[in-house]
């Protein structure tokens, strides 16, 4: 009977390691799990400091750290790419975002300012201030490792939430308004 | 006419560089002993892009910013420890290529020590017990092996 129990345990682990990977498979195929994504280490943390980026157009204002913790209101930072093709997937929802009055300031990633501006002039520009980051080196301070990269801060300049990857209209709906109601 | 191909395609074999990720010497720091101080810290972090290789190893453009900002720390006066650090606490503890030994990996390595002691533990006891006594014949059986071990039953019947 025993000697029954003990053949049975591998059994038992196998079994346990298979409900495992067909937990896993099931959340990547719903969205919910992704084996690529870095979590960020900004989360319930100020920005991390930087000096005042350079503004993509003359006569509007770049920003650096001191701009975003001053903000004194909920925002988001988008990190963008004039050669990034998400971008262009997540452009339509960033638009329907500022039809909503959320401030978007862009950071334009190792992206020639024409490039940028062409870009914006092509998908909408969604953005409220844009500031260029052309050696990208801001962005490795944020832990950004891949261009979309969106960050929620509270009106205290804390980021909140960090979306790596299109803010899709799905993304926006589960993830984002939920956030968004609760920085408000 | 095919063996001058030959000769043209070895040649060009011969020429072929192994394809190293650093492949501007500019990269690499002019002290040998920090240079080969960076390529270990280097080696020992992951390339956020690829995600597995080491940002010594991957040609991603972040790979090579990092590669640069690991150097600019050690020829700094960064110690090993401080220049990844340095890295991890901007990318987190995934962007070590040996997990930490924290609670959270814990399963991880003992994984291991789990396996061979589960082991252990099952060989223990199947040898502990003593082996099964045989079942006792029943009347039947008995009766057949009685007639099989007759005597004279395995030699061969008289002639005729």
């Amino acid at each position: 009977m025993n000697r029954r129990l003990l053949l049975l345990a591998p059994l038992a682990v196998a079994g346990a390691s298979g409900f495992g990977a067909w937990t896993i498979l099931r959340r990547m195929k719903e969205g919910t799990f992704d084996p690529h994504d870095v979590p960020s280490q900004l989360i319930g943390k100020p920005v991390p400091p930087f000096a005042s980026l350079p503004a993509l157009d003359q006569g509007t204002e770049g920003f650096g750290s001191a701009a975003l913790e001053t903000a004194g209101h909920p925002m988001l930072v988008n990190f963008f790419a004039s050669w990034c093709v998400p971008c262009v997937i997540e452009a339509p929802t960033l638009m329907v975002l500022k039809q909503q009055n959320i401030p978007i300031w862009g950071i334009a990633y190792k992206d020639k300012p024409e490039a940028a501006r062409a870009f914006l002039a092509r998908h909408g520009n969604p953005y409220a201030r844009v500031a260029m980051d052309e050696p990208g080196r801001v962005a490795i301070d944020w832990g950004v490792y891949g261009v979309p990269e969106t960050y929620l801060l509270d009106g205290k300049g804390i980021v909140r939430w960090r979306q790596a990857g299109p803010v899709t209209a799905e993304v926006l709906e589960t993830q984002l308004k939920p956030m968004l109601r609760s920085v408000a | 006419m095919s063996r001058k191909l030959a000769g043209l395609l070895l040649g060009l074999l011969l020429l072929a560089a192994p394809a190293w990720a650093i492949s501007d010497p500019a990269e690499m720091l002019p002290n040998p002993a920090q240079e080969a101080r960076a390529e270990r810290v280097g080696s020992q972090l992951r390339c956020l892009v690829c995600q597995n290789e080491s940002i010594e190893d991957s040609n991603a453009d972040l790979a090579k910013d990092l590669r640069r900002l690991v150097r600019q720390r050690i020829a700094a006066g960064d110690t090993d420890t401080q220049a990844t650090d340095w890295v991890v606490a901007r990318y987190g503890d995934f962007v070590r290529l040996r997990p930490p030994v924290t609670w959270v990996t814990a399963a991880l390595w003992g994984s291991p020590v789990i396996a061979i002691g589960a082991a252990l533990i099952a060989v223990m006891l199947l040898r502990r017990r003593p082996p099964a006594q045989p079942v006792p014949l029943s009347p039947a059986e008995r009766a057949r092996l009685a007639q099989l071990t007759e005597p004279g039953l395995s030699e061969p019947p008289p002639a005729a």
